[in-house]
């Protein structure tokens, strides 16, 4: 029989169509939801579907899956994938019965770990819809998630960065030029990755190249990347190029992946590609994945779910890939589906705790571009608070501003303002590398450097 | 504020030892810092280039200017709009910049169907359209002549979203369509011109059947390097009779030039 979704506050009854529906209008207000026509049309509506939502029974989520397995290849791998021996710990709740014991001292990073394959992403999507910002700071603050392939990456206490060393024209010494600025600011510990402006592969393979021999005349301890599309990272592969890991924008449905040329067998075709060639040194996650609240919107693809629920879904996929690194790159969609500071914030954090609760090394490119309604003092407070909440690694570009892209991230020197704040510090392997340069102290303070330093002899010559 | 730092000021800031590397990028490197943080000189040139991109965001396209840039190319120009009216609109609301509207449509009438189609929208940056779009048509245009394309009216779509190429290419049943359109301002780029390719134009294409060229401006991507670009990918589709992830650019970079 089909659930009937209704909820009475005082004289007003408030009817949901589904499930779907429920969970829609009980999202935080995001402006890409008004433009799929299926956000709360006041906020009465949306707290009481709030109210609804908290009482209906995890289970639920299994029995009716918001999208039919039978139509979308994710649905069906998310159903696949969910352990029920996992799930048991909390079978019988509701998805407010969830929050609740989230949040309770009782749940230590352990019990979090064995949960995370006992929970449907529409069952994190849920409870999240039901917590404020502190809840997801708090919970996810509490998720431990570590991965490694030349270095340790998501330990207590430590915040990484990816180097993003884009130039608009993938000139090598531009590309270079901002390279070193990154590791002479102690960056790039999570990955030096290059958004590549064309995806001409002969270009690929010769900065993929030039990246490496960079990390092996030096021996640091890191991974490069370059952010074409999966399909060039194969055929790079197959060239003999020196791929790390690999990269692919992936999405909440089957559509709209496919909107972005990529599908579940790919994606396995990919990390298959890439553990072949056996180059991780201290461990063998080799994918990269980079999300964002709106995708599917975007490609049209949605199926009537909000943009938050379509994007835990993007982390399903992703867990099924066990990658070293996945990055909400939340604010870079524009303001179409995130339309201010607030909204972002509100998704970097959500964002955040759904992937981590689902058990993975989430990143957060804390962002936005300028046709948004956000500033700098926007992204000091989301950089801030994923701080707290134990953010695995944000990007370092130069300055904050990437010229390849036009859009605003964080700094090399925003993520030692984090460093400071929070006492944090870069992956050990990392932060050794640093102290032999002479780049950082053991006080994780920059250290004078003159023109002799052997990295810059090396890349100015 | 300039870079005169007083005796004093040297104490608490520090400048990075690589600053000649600025020749090679426009990325804001060797900014040096204060402890580890931005000096204030950098702080508010940066808040300065974000006002002044949010300013170009919000600017709206000179169609007279435009129109008096493309008449040296002896092309027909057939102006056309979105179903959107305002730039915030625009802005909210990209599912209606990708449909023209009622009057437009009317304006298509008396082009021959079948052509291939030149379409150009200010996007996100008017500047960009501006200062590019004429430059990169009249570069392209010949090659397209010399190899018998045969070309429609250019289409000046106002409001226009990269997909509207889709609509207007399905209306006239168009072989090709590609867009010339302004990209999001960045903080040093507030006039960069994007170009979407597609073959076989239809508004059930998704992003992964477009090829995109990028970043075309003076210190980007030149106008006749773009152009040979968008022709060796519109060859690459009418030949495979297809366009989007499966089209690689697999020029050497040699023949790139920056081999």
């Amino acid at each position: 029989m089909k659930s009937t979704y209704v909820y009475a506050v005082g004289n007003q009854s408030y009817q949901f169509e589904s499930l779907a529906d429920v969970m829609a209008k009980a999202s935080a207000t995001k402006s890409g939801d008004n433009l799929a026509g299926i956000a709360a049309k006041s906020d009465e509506e949306r707290v009481a579907a709030q109210l609804l939502l908290a009482n209906i029974p995890l289970k639920r989520f299994i029995d009716e899956p918001l999208i039919p397995p039978e139509s979308d290849s994710v649905s069906q791998l998310l159903l696949e994938e969910h352990n029920n021996e996992a799930f048991q710990m909390v079978e019988n709740d509701t998805v407010g019965d969830l929050r609740n014991r989230l949040l309770s001292y009782e749940m230590a990073s352990d019990d979090l770990a064995k949960l995370a394959d006992g929970l449907l992403p529409e069952m994190v999507a849920a409870v999240s819809k039901l917590m404020r910002n502190q809840d997801l700071i708090l919970v996810a603050s509490i998720c431990n998630v570590v991965t490694k392939f030349r270095n340790s990456l998501g330990l207590s206490g430590r915040l990484s960065t990816r180097l993003q060393p884009n130039h608009p024209s993938d000139d090598e010494r531009g590309i270079g030029a901002s390279m070193l600025d990154g590791l002479m600011y102690g960056s790039g510990d999570a990955v030096i990755g290059i958004n590549p402006a064309t995806d001409n592969v002969q270009s690929l393979i010769r900065l993929l190249g030039h990246i490496d021999e960079l990390i092996q005349r030096f021996a640091i301890p890191t991974q490069s990347c370059v952010l074409s599309h999966i399909t060039n990272q194969i055929e790079a592969i197959n060239k003999g190029a020196p791929v790390d890991i690999v990269f692919q924008s992936i999405a909440g449905t089957e559509a709209a992946n496919e909107s972005f040329g990529v599908n579940l067998d790919l994606l396995a075709e990919a990390r298959q590609a890439a553990l072949s060639l056996n180059r991780g040194t201290v461990g063998d996650h080799v994918m990269y994945f980079e999300t964002g609240q709106g995708s599917c919107l975007s490609a049209n693809t949605h199926h009537g779910i909000d943009q938050q629920t379509l994007e835990a879904r993007a982390y399903g996929v992703a867990k099924k890939f066990k990658p070293l690194l996945v990055n909400t790159v939340v604010g870079f969609i524009g303001p179409e589906y995130l339309f201010d500071g607030k909204q972002i914030i509100r998704a970097g954090l959500e964002d955040h705790f759904c992937g981590k609760l689902l058990g993975l090394p989430m990143g957060c490119d804390v962002c936005y571009t300028n046709h948004a309604e956000a500033d700098q003092d926007d992204m000091d407070v989301l950089l801030t608070l994923l701080g707290v909440a134990g953010c695995n690694y944000i990007m370092g570009v130069p300055g904050a501003d990437d010229i390849m892209l036009n859009y605003q991230s964080t700094s090399f020197h925003d993520a030692h303002y984090l460093r400071q704040v929070l006492n944090k510090r870069p992956a050990p392997e990392f932060e050794a590398w640093l102290q032999k340069m002479g780049i950082m102290d053991a006080e994780n303070r920059l250290l004078p450097v003159t023109v002799k330093h052997p990295l810059l002899l090396e890349l100015t010559s | 504020m300039k870079t005169q730092l007083t005796k004093q000021m040297k104490k608490v800031v520090s400048v990075d030892p690589w600053l000649a590397l600025k020749e090679f990028t426009t990325a804001r490197i060797a900014l040096g810092r204060a402890g580890s943080s931005i000096r204030t000189e950098d702080w508010l040139a940066f808040k300065l280039d974000h006002a002044k991109a949010r300013d170009a965001v919000h600017s709206e396209l000179d169609e007279a200017v435009l129109e008096s840039c493309l008449t040296g190319l002896n092309s027909q120009i057939i102006h056309v709009q979105s179903q959107i009216n305002s730039k915030s609109d625009y802005l909210k609301r990209p599912d209606l910049g990708r449909f023209l509207n009622t009057d437009s449509i009317a304006r298509l009438n008396n082009i021959q169907h079948g052509a291939d189609l030149v379409i150009i929208s200010e996007g996100l940056s008017a500047m960009a359209v501006q200062s590019h779009a004429s430059h990169v048509v009249s570069a392209l245009l010949p090659m397209l002549k010399s190899s018998n394309w045969s070309l429609a009216p250019i289409i000046v779509a106002k409001y226009g979203r990269v997909a509207i190429e889709d609509d207007i290419g399905a209306r006239l049943h168009a072989k090709m369509a590609i867009i010339l359109i302004g990209e999001r301002p960045g903080l040093r780029s507030s006039d960069s011109l994007g170009a979407y390719l597609v073959f076989g134009p239809k508004t059930s294409n998704t992003d992964a059947n477009r090829n995109c060229i990028s970043n075309i401006r003076e210190s980007g991507l030149s106008y006749e390097k773009a152009a040979e670009t968008i022709y060796y990918l519109l060859n690459e589709a009418k030949s495979r009779q297809l366009s989007g992830v499966q089209i690689k650019d697999n020029r050497t970079l040699v023949e790139l030039g920056i081999g």
